[in-house]
């Protein structure tokens, strides 16, 4: 076994766990909050990779204007898909919230198609360009720098919501939506916050994941990668999601490497349903108790 | 106006037809159904076809879905299945389509129970997921294991026969499917009317309280995926027979969701409601793709936003739907048969 290259594989995927991280910390965000489970998390990642791409491409700003742009268009975008499409189903059945977002990604992957048709681009290239060596192994340089933009935003999202007023509010409505009404918090805020944070981690990640592989309408499938992330972590749990998204992150490249492309999906699929027969709410998620 | 719909006896309340205008309105729907194939041209007919297969496998989902209330994104994955086991057997043991259909059908319950098995403890949104695994494992197995499937360039078929006769046409194929939806669609009602079907509905309900009142939780999971999939394996087998060749790529998941969606649209619970949900689902992007026909001529960029706008109007139907008539159009069907029955008054 040559471990030059599985360390380098490894690296790679590591760094790719950690953007797998970011998206899925902002599915926990918007589950925690909403108990709404987000199968468009991959389309609003790729809308914003491609209003980063109308942006830096089409009206040729720099880059680092057309960053926040996107990452700022992509979360505004979340927060209308509450208002206007997840609010009303309030108190629905789960099935039919999810089924909603799932129509609301078959709309966006409409409307991408729709503006810059659905030939695949390519983003501008705006990160550093000279290879990166971590002691004797190489990575790319996108995907090194992509890894540190991502881990920048995942640490002030920690913090934020550990200390600030708005993470207390939003830890506060997860654990429990009545109490937290009583004391005076503005739930309907949180939730739309909630969707705004978690748009926004999701568009940031969109943009990063863009630069290093190239963006298509099909771009979302990514999302399916993401539930599998948060499915082993746990749906409420930010550790899981974190943990699983570096791991799962790690399986998908090293199996992609070794056995070829098409093990991928199956390769971490197989780690999903195992972890569902042994733990079925996940390795850090909250075991509800259900009663009558 | 109709009164006095006062029942006194359980079989008059189970009874599927309450009145003698039910079955004449039926009988007359058969009958179209029946002479259709001798006046529609050969792309209705298609379509026809079309509609019969989604119907079956939309009854499929709505049973475990609609009805037991566990979400499957597997459905496709289930038709691939039956598919893949009519194209294998009809290649290899050239037997007469019904056995290879019977056989479809069992094929894909089988593996339904598999992909069960985990629902008792797998509950809601997990199991959502849990299934999607179990497609994900069947599109690898449909594009890997070679030997049977044939890879990624799939297997081509024979026509399905019978006695002699070969059912190559769509004219001949529509009277192998349209008789089959029927009977499917019947057979499910009437599973509704039983131990089974009441427990399924229970389950729906609320589960534990149905352990509760001594319903065994996994064996009628367990039999409501494997009805749920011998429907989706028996509309896969017919796939196979109408298009003639099956590959990996015939059942995507968005497959899966496309009839989650005719579901919805067409009302949870309901089986009239699966039905148009499917004959809906089915027949919007043909009716975009006349649109846009008739469009050319006028704006010759017409077809390039054909596929977006079939996309949009997929997602906005699922939106729409569960935000305005969450009970799909069943329940548009019923308000138009209740100001019927009601009038001259209203309501």
């Amino acid at each position: 076994m040559d471990w030059l290259f599985f360390g380098e594989i490894s690296l790679a995927g590591l760094a790719m766990g950690g953007l797998y991280a970011l998206i899925a910390l902002g599915f926990v965000i918007i589950y925690k909050a909403t108990r709404v489970i987000n199968f468009a998390i991959g389309e609003i990642m790729m809308f914003a990779a491609y209003l980063f791409l109308a942006f830096a491409g089409g009206m040729e700003l720099s880059a680092w204007i057309a960053l926040p742009l996107a990452v700022i268009g992509g979360s505004l975008l979340g927060g209308v898909i509450e208002k206007t499409m997840i609010r009303p189903m309030l108190g629905e059945s789960p099935i039919s919230v999810v089924m909603v977002t799932i129509g609301i990604a078959s709309i966006l992957v409409g409307l991408v198609e729709f503006i810059w048709t659905a030939n695949p681009q390519l983003l501008p290239s705006f990160l550093p360009r000279e290879p990166v060596f971590i002691g004797p192994l190489y990575l790319a340089p996108k995907i090194a720098y992509g890894f540190l933009i991502g881990a920048a935003l995942l640490i002030i999202y920690l913090l934020y919501f550990r200390f600030s007023r708005g993470g207390v509010a939003l830890r506060a409505t997860a654990s429990d939506q009545a109490a937290a009404y009583s004391m005076g918090i503005n739930v309907r805020r949180v939730f739309n916050m909630a969707w705004v944070f978690g748009s926004l981690a999701a568009s940031l990640a969109g943009v990063l994941v863009a630069a290093t592989g190239g963006l298509s309408p099909q771009f979302g499938i990514i999302g399916l990668s993401v539930l599998v992330v948060v499915i082993v972590g746990g749906l409420d749990s930010i550790l899981g999601a974190l943990i699983a998204g570096v791991f799962i992150g790690w399986l998908e490249t090293v199996a992609g490497a070794y056995l070829g492309g098409e093990y991928r999906m199956p390769a971490t699929f197989l780690v999903l349903a195992v972890i569902l027969v042994i733990r079925p709410y996940g390795l850090f998620g909250t075991h509800e108790i259900e009663r009558v | 106006m109709r009164i006095g719909d006062a029942k006194q006896s359980y079989e008059a309340d189970e009874a599927i037809w309450t009145s003698g205008t039910q079955k004449l309105w039926f009988g007359l729907f058969l009958l179209i159904l029946l002479l259709f194939p001798f006046l529609a041209d050969s792309y209705l007919l298609y379509l026809g076809c079309l509609v019969g297969i989604a119907v079956i496998s939309t009854t499929g989902l709505n049973i475990l879905t609609g009805f037991t209330g566990l979400i499957s994104l597997g459905q496709a994955g289930f038709m691939g299945v039956g598919a893949y086991t009519v194209a294998w057997l009809s290649l290899n043991t050239g037997l007469p389509f019904p056995v290879t259909l019977l056989l479809a059908g069992l094929m894909a319950a089988a593996v339904g129970i598999l992909v069960g098995l985990p629902s008792l403890r797998v509950k809601g949104l997990y199991l959502a997921i849990a299934t999607l695994a179990a497609s994900v494992f069947l599109h690898f197995i449909f594009a890997e294991w070679e030997s049977v499937t044939g890879g990624m360039g799939g297997l081509s078929l024979e026509p399905a026969h019978l006695f002699g006769w070969t059912f190559q046409s769509d004219f001949m194929m529509y009277f192998i499917i349209v008789p089959l939806a029927v009977l499917m669609v019947f057979a499910a009602r009437n599973v509704f009317r039983t131990r089974i079907g009441r427990a399924f509905i229970a389950i729906r309900d609320r589960d534990i309280s149905a352990e509760i009142l001594g319903i065994n939780l996994l064996r009628y999971k367990l039999m409501s995926f494997a009805l749920s999939s011998f429907y989706a394996g028996v509309a896969g087998g017919l796939f196979a027979y109408f298009f003639r060749v099956v590959t990996p790529e015939s059942f995507p998941l968005s497959m899966s969701i496309f009839y989650l969606a005719a579901v919805i649209v067409g009302g949870m619970g309901n089986l009239l409601g699966g039905i148009l949900g499917a004959a809906f689902m089915t027949l919007v992007p043909e009716a975009l793709k006349l649109l846009t026909a008739a469009l050319t001529p006028f704006y010759p960029d017409a077809p390039v936003f054909m596929s977006p706008m079939l996309e949009i109007i997929f997602g906005a139907l699922i939106v729409g739907f569960l935000i305005f008539e969450p009970h799909g159009l069943a329940e548009i069907w019923h308000r138009i048969r209740r100001f019927f029955r009601l009038w001259p008054f209203r309501n």
